[in-house]
């Protein structure tokens, strides 16, 4: 080790560090020692990381897709989509005139496609799952994860999950098209609809899958920030991301057993005959012998997963931007218990406000009460979390390099959405507001938007990390621009089509005269939804040019910033760190503390200085 | 061929999109990594002003443009009584949310412009500060709790269930794939009970049950027919579903409540505003002044064509864009006559065929009710003018008005014993002679023209005489009825045709003078 180059982090480790003897007991590096065992089934935390990223890039192009094809039925319904027909089939219909429609069947096909996609592979798959994996490990000071097995498991269910989900695209009854929520008795019954028959089924083992994916990842995520915390990392002196990933993985480790509950309730519905959720059906021209069950049972379950799902979704991101703010405006977080305490609190308040999502289901409206409370309770650490962010940026010294604007994107995102949250958790505004293109604005603002802002930020913010490489910062920033004009452009117009009464998941707005009068909006939208879908293009085209082309990294720490990840070699080992493990002595956050522009975590305190957060 | 140059065109804008980014980079490295860095963090920091500047300008603009859809203005103000209070806490909320919404962005863009990378700056060392956090804590907690106090008023007072003294009208929404059936109802004001395994597509499409005597007067609106109801009338609708989800929409009057099979729910409003009035105020508005249909600019104006409608708003299936239904809101009055020209679905689509639980029972109540009133009515309109001996007023009255058809009264195929459920008919009459002494009537038989003209002339007496008999067993004075058998003498229709002949086959009761 007589290199005459050596980094004086190194030096710092080599003295400070703390010793597990990694390298004692290892002969011939098992891990990596084939092509197979490096790319494919990976245990490194690293690979693990970017295997979950492509995988969500590559399902956000597909769902993304969908939805443009949607939007095309939508804005324009009577222009002729025939160009289509060579991928969609027997599903555009071209009448005598050569003008093709999109049947009534697919539509709905590729909405519940887009949402269960989007919802699951991408935001919780391809967010969380990357940077858990990514940062846990690096930013604890950590070899890998705790079990790397399971999190090998996690990643190969996730993608047998996607597998199901893809081949289900390809059925000759479509895939299931009863919205990403999969009420009964519509998703229950396979007479009421094409897709709830083997799409259907397939949907349920894919999200079957799914969910064990998630349980490994979990399990895993949080045993290893409970137990494998480097030397002098307590809980208080952990980065945000980990905090957010830790929580997010707790809520997802309490939340999809009852989803799977609720799956397998619903399985049983379908091919065992019980009647878990149906009740006193006439369909098909015949009465069914199923009585006694409930549909807003399911509803219970589901939203029991599906509203901590959103958190699931959301912080992640919130801790990305926490860090990524911080870093690039060269100060700490303003508030850190208080983010920290907030993080608690969102994740508690999660689990007692799923109701909200069925002020109009039947639930008896004495219990919409408590959860309206519940609901706008949680406007209040959110609204600390925003304030916080927009203070970290006072008195800073920003960088505005793509990673920080996609950051400062996330919190506008924010802010918009959630607003919109406290018209929808009040019920007496739901009543008219529910399922209406107000709440398609709502949600894909706060959990959609901002979470991919949340996403793209981490992105930028790590790519180094993962690839040793820079992305292009120019295209970095005709990515960002073109992203938030654009997705303010494709949903604020639609807060006003769901004022005006307009539902969501109509095939075409034309049967109603209340709703048919807004052409031109919807023709908007559609060209904004286009011209995003092509920016977020120019983004693929930049992460995979930029593994093997982009701008190296020349030195360790490209941001200065103080967290651990930053202390491995440029090129990425197994084990993260060549000898002995970093030792923490401080809060991640000390930036312009005094003379030092940042002091990393693992330099020691001077003789006198505190730690004053 | 098209796909191979919309697929070149993509690869092409891929290649410059690479080059985009190679030139900056290759710039960079030519004018000294750091300079070019400041340059862009001041762009990009003016770029983020311009944003916050024209984001906000286009949310002001646009919701100034749209402010037609805004809740509670102008053409879009509710039609409900509990639609206004909606729309008021809908404003409110706009109202804080749309200032918080504007500080917490200009500060947010401002700060990253204004505190951008430059030279020479040091950025300060802020770690908390309790007593700013406890504001911000405190703030969004009172304005919270002043929206959840103020929704949760409202909420509670638009669901809550109606008292037993509460006057209003109950009717029934029962969604299925792809529509809805609307059941008022009928006289009674109750909806008959009904049951998911009695519903049959052809004759019975939601399951009542027809041995109720609350479905027998209950009205069903199927396939497109529009339902009628009064403004200013507290309105109940119960909302079921035959198959999957559907969620009864009534956008205008801010109603919205789910359709789940095996558990009614219910949604209670107030309409306030006519259909009509609602055309009237809408006419105010010049986008409502184009025509309904842009291909006939002839045709009537976009105000002239306004329904309430009925929409689904829970994800159903294919059809679920298509559930639409027509809710028209008239005057009391106007309401009132379109009642009493409806037809009850049992009497007039079931009743007698065979299908029909009751076919063997001759009278059910409602129609013993229906008989008692038309009765009555006749007995005040036409008995009460004739006076004692009054043969002038006989005279000018019409046939048709001096005589009643016995309705509900039964023979035994050719015999002239009186079935049981023909008393009430005659009991009844009876009852109304005794209110007025000063009628007499003649019984009359008569037969339609088959058989033995003598047999038939017999058993036409035979059978008015056992009116009589039950008559004057009520306690009727025997000299104020004659008797008479005409057999097949006075037909009242032609013999040709099987009607005609029941029309002829009938005893009938006609005033005389003595």
């Amino acid at each position: 080790m007589a290199n005459i180059s050596i980094h004086p982090d190194d030096i710092i480790i080599q003295e400070q560090g703390f010793d597990d003897h990694f390298h004692d007991h290892h002969h011939g590096d098992k891990y990596q020692s084939s092509f197979i065992n490096h790319y494919v089934f990976s245990m490194d935390h690293k690979v693990i990381a970017r295997q979950f990223l492509v995988t969500g890039i590559i399902w956000a192009i597909i769902g993304a897709f969908m939805s443009i094809i949607f939007r095309l039925q939508l804005g324009f319904p009577e222009e002729s989509l025939t160009w289509i027909k060579p991928l969609l089939g027997k599903w555009i219909t071209v009448d005598a005139e050569g003008i093709g429609k999109l049947a009534p069947e697919f539509y709905y096909a590729l909405v519940t496609m887009h949402g269960t996609i989007l919802v699951f592979f991408v935001l919780t798959a391809g967010l969380s799952g990357t940077f858990s994996n990514l940062l846990i490990p690096f930013q604890l000071g950590a070899r890998d994860m705790a079990s790397p097995f399971l999190n090998m498991l996690s990643y190969w269910f996730f993608f047998m999950a996607g597998c199901v989900m893809f081949y289900s695209l390809f059925l000759n009854t479509g895939p299931f098209s009863g919205g990403w929520t999969a009420y009964p008795p519509l998703s229950a019954l396979p007479q009421a609809s094409t897709g709830s028959g083997a799409g259907m089924t397939l949907w349920l083992v894919s999200l079957t899958l799914f969910v064990v994916s998630v349980l490994l990842g979990g399990i895993n995520y949080i045993t290893t920030v409970l137990n494998l915390r480097t030397l002098g990392m307590s809980l208080w002196r952990m980065p945000l991301t980990i905090w957010a990933f830790f929580v997010t993985a707790i809520l997802g480790v309490l939340s999809f057993p009852v989803l799977a509950s609720g799956f397998f309730m619903l399985m049983m519905d379908r091919g065992l005959g019980t009647s878990f959720f149906l009740s006193e059906i006439f369909i098909g021209g015949e009465a069914l012998d199923r009585v006694g069950g409930s549909p807003i049972l399911y509803q219970h379950l589901f939203w029991f997963l599906g509203h901590p799902e959103v958190y699931i979704i959301i912080l992640p991101a919130m801790g990305i931007v926490s860090e990524v703010l911080a870093v690039h405006a060269r100060k700490p977080i303003f508030g850190y218990r208080a983010m920290v305490y907030s993080i608690l609190a969102i994740g508690f308040l999660s689990f007692i406000v799923w109701a909200h999502h069925m002020f109009m289901s039947g639930v008896n409206p004495f219990i919409s009460n408590f959860f309206v409370v519940f609901t706008l309770i949680i406007a209040v650490p959110s609204a600390v979390k925003v304030f916080n962010w927009i203070t970290t940026l006072w008195g800073g010294n920003i960088r505005l390099n793509t990673a920080m604007l996609f950051a400062i994107g996330f919190v506008s995102m924010f802010i918009s959405g959630g607003l919109t949250g406290i018209f929808l958790g009040n019920s007496a505004i739901d009543i008219q507001m529910h399922d209406t293109y107000f709440v398609v604005a709502h949600f894909h603002i706060v959990m959609g938007v901002a979470a991919f802002f949340g996403m793209f930020a981490g992105i930028y913010h790590w790519y180094p990390k993962m690839y040793s490489r820079f992305m292009n910062e120019t295209l970095g920033k005709i990515h960002f621009w073109g992203t938030i004009i654009g997705a303010y452009a494709i949903f604020w117009p639609m807060h006003y089509i769901g004022m005006a009464g307009v539902p969501r998941r109509y095939y075409r707005f034309d049967t109603f005269d209340a709703f048919k009068h807004f052409d031109s909006m919807n023709k908007f939208i559609t060209i904004a939804a286009i011209l995003v879908f092509a920016i977020q293009i120019l983004f693929v085209i930049n992460f995979f040019y930029s593994i093997w082309k982009g701008k190296k990294m020349t030195t360790r720490n490209p941001y200065n910033a103080t967290t651990l990840e930053w202390t491995t070699p440029i090129e990425p080992i197994h084990g993260n760190w060549p000898g002995k493990l970093p030792r923490v002595h401080r809060w991640a956050y000390d930036y312009n503390k005094d003379e030092r522009e940042f002091v990393s975590q693992i330099t020691p305190m001077r003789e006198g200085e505190a730690e004053d957060h | 061929m098209t796909y191979l140059i919309a697929f070149i065109i993509i690869a092409l804008l891929a290649v410059i999109a690479v080059q985009i980014g190679k030139v900056s980079e290759l710039a960079a490295s030519v004018r000294g990594e750091e300079e070019v860095a400041e340059q862009n963090n001041n762009r990009t920091g003016f770029f983020l002003v311009v944003f916050m500047v024209g984001f906000l300008a286009f949310c002001v603009i646009s919701a100034y443009y749209y402010k037609d859809v805004m809740l509670g203005y102008g053409p879009w103000e509710s039609s409900s009584e509990h639609g206004k209070d909606l729309d008021y806490l809908f404003n409110v909320t706009l109202v804080f949310t749309g200032i918080v919404f504007i500080i917490t962005h200009v500060l947010l863009f401002w700060y990253a412009y204004k505190y951008r990378q430059q030279k020479g700056r040091k950025a300060v060392f802020l770690v908390h500060d309790t007593k700013l956090e406890l504001i911000w804590t405190a703030i969004p907690a009172i304005v919270m709790a002043y929206l959840v106090a103020n929704g949760l008023v409202v909420w509670n007072n638009v669901t809550a269930e109606l008292g037993p003294d509460d006057q209003y009208i109950e009717i029934e929404a029962t969604g299925y794939q792809f529509a809805w059936d609307l059941r008022h109802p009928g006289a009674d004001g109750k909806l008959g009970t009904k049951d998911f395994r009695l519903i049959n597509v052809a004759n019975n499409a939601i399951g009542m049950d027809w041995t109720d005597p609350k479905s027998q007067d209950d009205i069903l609106y199927s396939g497109s027919d529009k339902i009628v109801l009064p403004v200013d009338t507290t309105v109940r609708v119960r909302i079921t579903s035959k198959d999957v989800l559907h969620n009864f929409y009534l956008p205008h009057f801010r109603v919205k409540m789910d359709a789940v099979p095996g558990l009614p729910t219910y949604f209670i409003f107030k309409p306030t505003k006519t259909t009509a009035q609602m055309r009237q105020e809408l006419r105010a508005y010049p986008e409502w002044n184009v025509p309904a249909d842009p291909t006939d600019p002839e045709g009537p104006k976009r105000w002239e064509d306004f329904q309430y409608e009925l929409a689904c708003a829970e994800l159903c299936g294919i059809g679920h864009y298509s559930m639409r239904r027509i809710i028209e809101i008239v005057e009391r009055p106007e309401y009132e006559v379109w009642l009493a020209s409806q037809k009850a679905t049992y009497p007039s689509t079931v009743r007698g065929q065979d299908f029909d639980p009751l076919k063997d029972k001759l009278l059910l109540d409602f129609e013993i009710g229906a008989r008692s009133r038309e009765l009555d009515n006749m007995s005040t309109s036409i008995w009460s003018k004739v006076k004692q001996g009054d043969r002038s007023t006989i005279d000018s009255l019409t046939l048709d008005e001096i005589t009643i058809r016995l309705k509900n009264v039964f023979f035994e195929t050719g015999s002239a014993n009186l079935n049981e459920a023909s008393y009430f008919e005659l009991d009844h009459i009876a009852g109304l002679l005794g209110k007025y002494p000063q009628i007499n009537l003649e019984v009359s038989g008569h037969t339609d023209s088959t058989g033995d003209p003598v047999a038939n002339k017999a058993l036409s007496l035979e059978r008015a005489q056992a009116v009589y008999n039950r008559l004057v067993n009520k306690s009727v004075s025997a000299s104020r009825l004659n008797v008479s058998g005409y057999g097949q003498e006075k037909p009242v229709d032609s013999n040709e045709t099987e009607d005609g002949r029941t029309n002829n086959r009938r005893t009938e009761l006609k005033v005389i003078s003595k």
